[in-house]
């Protein structure tokens, strides 16, 4: 028997993984959870469908979302995570001692559930004494809340579904007044290729240009989502990520990691030229 | 089955059997299913070409049903507790010309308040009736019209006895109510007919905490409009009528303007949604309630603005207010409703129903969502940050009282000539002037020209409300008689 879990890329395109066994499915308040098994990329977590987390590659990912800011501003104690239920980025942020508190927002109970159970390797940051987990909206959470945040990592699905309030400007808007002085702020930022995926990056680009001064993109290659190349978004009030970079510092931490390093963080910002002008237009 | 069971949709379930029939069509529309027009068809969707069709047989006549819209419109009757309802499909509009028109002649006087829908003023304009405007109490603050106090509707059947018609707005676009059930029985006593634009209150049919509706406090004739928030399409609406108005007569006068070629789109989606809210409509409108109360708490604790509620209601003017509707005074944070209400458009993408020149109003309803609603809230909580300032200089006044020369008819089609707008001061205006929406005239046929109403339109121009209504789209000209 031969069991496929297939992913539209754009109406006319698929991406496909041979699935060993589904191991959990479930539609939640908010989307439909489902857990699978595969031989090439390991257990991995879908969201109404879409890819979000693969064991094999997110570390990519998720060293891309922290290390990038955690290396610009050494003195990044207090952070906020939106989303990232899946755990795998507070698993990067853990490893500073340096990092004082965390706080998750995410808002599904089940994602967090799920993940803790099917994925514990990922997961396992998520029981670090640092980290404070919320169910809620991301978006009311920062409009409510009185804390400061050094940095800000939205870890959010597709604008297609319970994440779209994460890509508008009354998030962003929200986010900068959430944001201490000198505070960073750092979104998954989609794809460029795919139309339906570039449109969602122009106007979260549009809108970030609209919020914080300083406002650049990055990139990454993750073989598990749309195109393979996906983009970060960097923004703060203070820090340019390339001008305030300081690799000799950041390698005396003598963090082990598989994708992110010095070398990397440079280059990672110098973007293709088709990029480029999307990002223009915006 | 009873037959007036809420589970049936007669026009609904005729379309699909009528659909599964594969009628070969040789009559209009001449699209046939859409084959003639493959981009519209691909745009809209097979299956709603598929019932966009023509009256015929299984599928009754709305000018003179029936079969299938004939039950439809006795389950609407049933589903509102009116002795009739009528499916309309040219709008509200054309349920308030019914109304009026089936009310009152040329000649004959309407108590009315100035604060109506332009669709109002212009059947009066298209009948000769002769308004008699009852002035609606004004909230300085907030500088919007109110409703009619009992007094002031008991003043104006004492000085017009020989008055037709009573009309209410239930309620007034900015969710405010009047005493209707006190008015119907001094209307009544008076031996007037009393007619509800009930525009923007389906739900008051519906759910649970909401003002009385018309035929529950006995008015004779209301136009509901199901789009507005009940989910039918845009353009379909009901007429409901009570009391000793007779079924046929109204027939005969809605079909004096109405389509003889009735959207079966649109009078599904009647159907559908009249079974939706009569059967679910408790649930929908108790969300409703929770969605507009929450947003209202929301927003007051933002500062600066102010989401008003029952808190407004002093028993006359206010006799009761709307709790679904999310009206929002901004001018205290230096902005008016008319750029906050651009500023979620352009910024935030977010559309709301109008802005005026002192608040903003966001139409809740059967298809919102909590995470909709966050959004609305936390760009309003943005706005504020960046754009908080003073409110000094900021106009605030917004109803004007008319001074009525002429009948809206006489004025509309008199000898008239076009004259700069900031030279008109004095004269009399034969057309309207106003924000669309709201689309309550600032200026009707008729009407004296003040400084103040000019200074009015002036203002809200340059906050960049969307001025309509006069033969000049530019408003920079205005014609008199």
């Amino acid at each position: 028997m031969e069991l496929w879990y297939s992913e539209n890329h754009s109406d006319d395109v698929k991406f496909s993984l041979r699935v060993e066994e589904q191991l959990y499915t479930k539609q939640t308040e908010y989307q439909r959870i489902d857990v699978m098994t595969s031989k090439e990329f390991g257990t991995f977590l879908t969201l109404d469908g879409l890819m979000m987390v693969a064991e094999k590659d997110e570390f990519i990912y998720h060293e891309m979302i922290v290390h990038v800011p955690m290396s610009v501003n050494p003195n990044i104690k207090k952070v906020l995570v939106i989303g990232g239920g899946d755990g795998g980025t507070v698993k990067q942020l853990v490893r500073y001692d340096t990092v004082e508190a965390i706080d998750l927002v995410e808002i599904d109970r089940d994602v967090v559930e799920v993940c803790k159970k099917f994925l514990p390797t990922v997961s396992a940051g998520l029981n670090d004494e640092r980290v404070n987990i919320n169910y809620e909206d991301g978006l009311k959470f920062v409009r409510n809340t009185k804390d400061k945040y050094d940095l800000i990592i939205v870890d959010s699905t597709d604008p297609f579904g319970p994440g779209e309030g994460l890509f508008t400007r009354e998030f962003y808007g929200n986010c900068y007044r959430t944001l201490s002085d000198d505070g960073i702020m750092v979104n998954q930022h989609e794809s460029p290729y795919y139309e339906n995926y570039a449109n969602s990056l122009i106007r979260a680009h549009r809108r970030i240009k609209g919020v914080f001064p300083i406002h650049k993109i990055y990139q990454a290659h993750i073989p598990t989502y749309p195109s393979g190349h996906w983009l970060f978004g960097f923004a703060s009030n203070k820090f340019d990520p390339i001008k305030d970079f300081n690799a000799e510092r950041w390698n005396k931490l003598r963090l082990d990691t598989k994708y992110y390093n010095t070398e990397l963080h440079m280059g990672c910002f110098a973007l293709p030229n088709y990029v480029k002008e999307l990002l223009d237009n915006a | 089955m009873n037959p007036l069971d809420q589970n049936k949709a007669p026009i609904y379930e005729a379309l699909r059997r009528f659909k599964s029939m594969r009628v070969v069509p040789f009559d209009v529309p001449g699209h046939k299913r859409g084959r003639g027009n493959p981009e519209l068809t691909s745009f809209l969707g097979q299956p709603c070409m598929d019932v966009d069709v023509n009256s015929m047989k299984p599928l009754d006549n709305l000018c003179h049903p029936v079969s299938v819209i004939r039950e439809a419109e006795e389950l609407a009757a049933a589903a509102f507790s009116a002795k009739n309802a009528f499916l309309m499909v040219n709008g509200t509009t054309a349920a308030v010309q019914a109304m009026v028109f089936s009310a009152v002649k040329e000649g004959e006087k309407i108590i009315i308040p100035r604060n109506v829908h332009r669709s109002a003023i212009n059947a009066l304009v298209l009948s000769g009736a002769i308004p008699v405007y009852v002035n609606p109490g004004v909230n300085k603050k907030l500088g919007i019209p109110l409703g009619m106090s009992l007094e002031s509707v008991r003043d104006a059947i004492e000085k017009n006895p020989d008055a037709k018609a009573v009309f209410v707005n239930n309620p007034t676009y900015y969710g405010i109510c009047s005493d209707l059930k006190e008015i119907v029985r001094i209307a009544h006593r008076a031996g007037m007919t009393v007619l509800a634009d009930e525009a923007h209150g389906t739900h008051f049919y519906f759910g649970d905490g909401f003002p009385i509706s018309a035929m529950a406090a006995g008015a004779d004739m209301a136009a509901v409009s199901m789009h507005k928030n009940g989910g039918s399409l845009t353009q379909s609406s009901f007429l409901l009528i009570n009391n000793y108005i007779s079924e046929g007569y109204t027939r005969q006068i809605i079909n004096l303007t109405q389509t003889t070629s009735g959207s079966y789109l649109l009078m599904s989606s009647l159907d559908l949604s009249r079974k939706n809210l009569a059967l679910n409509g408790k649930d929908i409108y108790k969300k409703v309630l929770d969605y507009a109360n929450y947003a209202r708490d929301e927003i007051n604790k933002i500062g600066g603005y102010y989401a008003f509620g029952k808190d407004l209601i002093d028993g006359k003017a206010i006799y009761d207010f709307d709790l679904a509707k999310l009206s929002v005074h901004t001018r205290d944070i230096g902005l008016a409703g008319i750029e906050v209400y651009d500023m979620l458009r352009d910024d935030y993408d977010i559309q709301i129903e109008f802005g005026d020149i002192g608040n903003i109003l966001a139409i809740i309803s059967v298809g919102d969502t909590t995470l909709m609603m966050e959004r609305l809230i936390s760009a309003m909580s943005d706005i504020e940050r960046l754009h908080h300032k003073s409110s000094i200089g900021m106009f605030d006044h917004e109803y004007i009282s008319p001074d009525v020369i002429t009948t809206p008819k006489e004025a509309f089609y008199a000898e008239k000539r076009s004259v700069p707008i900031e030279k008109s001061s004095g004269m009399v205006c034969s057309e309207f002037v106003m924000c669309y929406p709201p689309g309550i005239p600032i200026l009707a046929p008729g009407e004296r020209i003040t400084k103040e109403i000019l200074d009015y339109i002036a203002y809200a121009k340059e906050k960049g409300c969307f001025m309509t209504g006069t033969e000049d789209v530019n408003i920079d000209y205005i014609n008199v008689i």
